[in-house]
């Protein structure tokens, strides 16, 4: 599903050129629920990005579900494909305060030229999936935490993406809800999508099936979890 | 192409930020508003002191002589020139431009008499084409015509102020007799002046009779005391005015360069004079509104670069979920010719309100204020240079917007 080979980055701040990703070869198997832990500095969320075609990258290749995403990419072209593609969900949710939470779900088909009525039929249908079906009508601040979070992962699954990418999704609840979203994790990967979590949390790092370690923009060991 | 979404889109952020969209609109509103409501105070001025001029021909040429000034082929100077019917007809033959020509004589009259009533008036010999000149229409009966210049008529035109004085209220006037130095005169018509007010009330006291009669009762055959004409409207008066005064000096042999001998009179000079005040105000009229709708417009441009930063982090969700940079373009765009376009609406349908308004309360009577106007073209026009312009300052933030980069969008907080 994702393939890398000596994927690099750098970024310049000032008169310093900062090597953060430094070759970074990794293979994710589709149906894979991987975890990339690493200290703060290591590169991971960078990684993720590109992963998500959300940021390009200097030198190196890498396909997505056989397609080689070119790092020259049109911003148009990446918009299209993190559509098709790609399911986001983020540590601070992301969701837009000013529509509701079936309103945010909906955004992504939107973007696919779906008709507002279907739209929301389908949005209701993915917040059934996540428990919120009674809450399809109210604001994001007038949710939970773990609510905001649930509705934020109904939304990175609305276009059946062939991969979730979530960028510390647990960092900003307590454990308990941390748990029921990992859960959820795990039903979408028994359907089959791939899911990368990206934690610095070893118990949820533990939920995931392997496990990816990066050190200083390296790939440093890969470990399959025995459930 | 109705889109929904967008335009809640649209509504979602105006109603979140009601007094910033208030003062965006505001700016271009204000600007419209001053643009309109001043060319229309303008066009008021402007109609307001031509209406001074009256209806009066606006190229015509009154020509009279005076003592010469200066000696010519041996005759001295002090000499005056009587013009005649002559010097009319050669100028009439000669210089080709001229339209109307009228040629006036006054005619001492004393008390104008009718049954009981009499009064002082003046007393005019007049031709045909006076009518084409001066700004006069028939109240009642008919105008001095050929006929009557040949058959030196006893007929009189009266001002309908002569008819109020002479006249009862029911009397028939048309068809009755008035007596004008002890003869009788049938009165055939009364005339309205269309001049501005002062002018239309001393002209409406005249009594105009036919030229060759003044001339047989005043016993001056052929004479006349001054005479007006009106020029072609695309033939220059000035230069008409140049060749008929070298066609008099000719005849009554008065050096070329006399300023004296031979004065004229040309509407023309003193029409242009007010015509450049006035295209010189609306220039000016031009210019600040055309400042103050574009520091309107320059303010929504403003607001919007505001608001794309406030929306960074919005527009890299979105982007992030699959919007393409045109799906964002569009959705800022749209917002910013939306805020414009129903802001100057509103400034046209005020500004326009307030003209009527100012029109209503002025009336007939304003003296230097008359029929305020704007012009729809205008108007229109002044609303699609907001359209335009209100995309133009859409454009940049809305690219601005687009080229947001999402993974520093996302970390905006």
């Amino acid at each position: 599903m994702i393939k890398l080979k000596d994927i690099r980055k750098s970024y310049t701040t000032g008169f310093n050129e900062l090597q953060v990703l430094k070759g970074i070869d990794l293979e994710i198997e589709a149906g894979e629920f991987v975890s990339i832990m690493g200290s703060s500095g290591s590169g991971k969320s960078t990684l993720l990005n590109i992963l998500g075609i959300l940021d390009d990258y200097d030198s190196g290749t890498y396909h997505l579900d056989d397609t080689f995403i070119d790092k020259t990419l049109s911003q148009k072209q990446a918009a299209l494909l993190r559509n098709r593609f790609i399911g986001f969900v983020f540590q601070s949710f992301n969701l837009l305060n000013f529509k509701t939470a079936w309103e945010n779900v909906a955004l992504p088909l939107y973007y696919q030229k779906v008709n507002r009525k279907e739209r929301q039929g389908i949005a209701l249908d993915y917040l059934e999936r996540v428990g919120l079906r009674e809450w399809a009508d109210h604001l994001p601040t007038q949710l939970s935490g773990g609510q905001q979070q649930r509705v934020a992962i109904a939304r990175a699954l609305i276009t059946k993406p062939k991969v979730i990418l979530a960028d510390e999704p647990t960092g900003a609840l307590d454990s308990q809800t941390s748990y029921d979203v990992m859960e959820i994790f795990k039903q979408v990967n028994d359907e089959g999508i791939t899911v990368v979590v990206v934690t610095h949390e070893n118990d949820i790092a533990g939920m995931s099936k392997r496990i990816i370690r990066l050190t200083d923009g390296l790939i440093g060991e890969s470990v399959v979890n025995e459930h | 192409m109705f889109d929904l979404d967008k335009w809640q889109e649209i509504f979602n952020t105006i109603r979140k930020n009601k007094l910033r969209t208030f003062l965006t609109a505001l700016g271009v509103f204000w600007g419209i508003f001053m643009l309109v409501f001043l060319m229309g105070s303008g066009k008021g001025l402007e109609n307001g002191v031509m209406r001074q001029f009256g209806l009066k021909v606006k190229n015509a040429l009154f020509v009279w002589t005076q003592r010469t000034s200066m000696p010519y082929e041996g005759l001295p100077p002090g000499r005056r020139a009587q013009l005649t019917i002559d010097d009319v007809r050669a100028i009439s033959d000669q210089v080709p431009t001229v339209q109307y020509m009228a040629p006036r004589m006054w005619v001492p009259s004393g008390e104008i008499v009718h049954g009981d009533n009499h009064a002082a008036f003046d007393v005019r010999g007049e031709e045909p084409d006076i009518f084409h000149i001066e700004a006069m229409e028939m109240f009642d009966g008919r105008f001095i015509n050929q006929i009557d210049l040949k058959e030196k008529r006893k007929v009189a035109v009266i001002g309908h102020r002569v008819k109020e004085v002479l006249f009862e209220n029911d009397e028939e006037v048309i068809g009755s007799s008035i007596r004008i130095r002890g003869t009788d005169y049938l009165v055939i018509g009364i005339f309205r002046s269309l001049d501005s007010d002062e002018d239309a009330t001393e002209e409406e006291q005249t009594i105009y009779i036919p030229l060759t009669t003044a001339q047989q009762i005043t016993n001056r055959h052929n004479e006349i005391n001054w005479f007006v004409c009106a020029i072609y409207p695309n033939a220059s008066t000035s230069k008409a005015e140049t060749e008929i005064k070298a066609l008099l000096r000719k005849r009554h042999r008065i050096h070329p360069d006399d300023p004296q001998g031979v004065r004229s009179d040309n509407i023309e000079e003193e029409f242009k004079e007010v015509n450049g005040l006035f295209t010189g105000i609306s220039l000016t009229v031009w210019v600040v509104g055309i400042g103050s709708l574009l520091a309107g417009v320059i303010g929504v441009g403003n607001v919007m670069l505001i608001i794309v930063k406030e929306r960074t982090k919005e527009i890299g969700i979105r982007k992030a979920l699959g919007a393409t940079p045109f799906s964002i373009v569009s959705m800022i765009l749209l917002e910013s010719v939306f805020i414009t376009t129903l802001a100057g609406y509103f400034g046209l349908l005020c500004s326009s309100g307030i003209i009527i308004l100012m029109n209503t309360a002025v009336g007939e009577g304003g003296e230097f204020f008359y029929n305020p106007q704007v012009d729809m073209g205008v108007g229109l026009g002044a609303l699609v240079i907001l359209v335009i312009s209100g995309a133009l300052t859409g454009l940049v933030p809305a690219l601005q917007a687009a080229n947001v980069n999402p993974v520093v969008a996302l970390k905006d907080e």
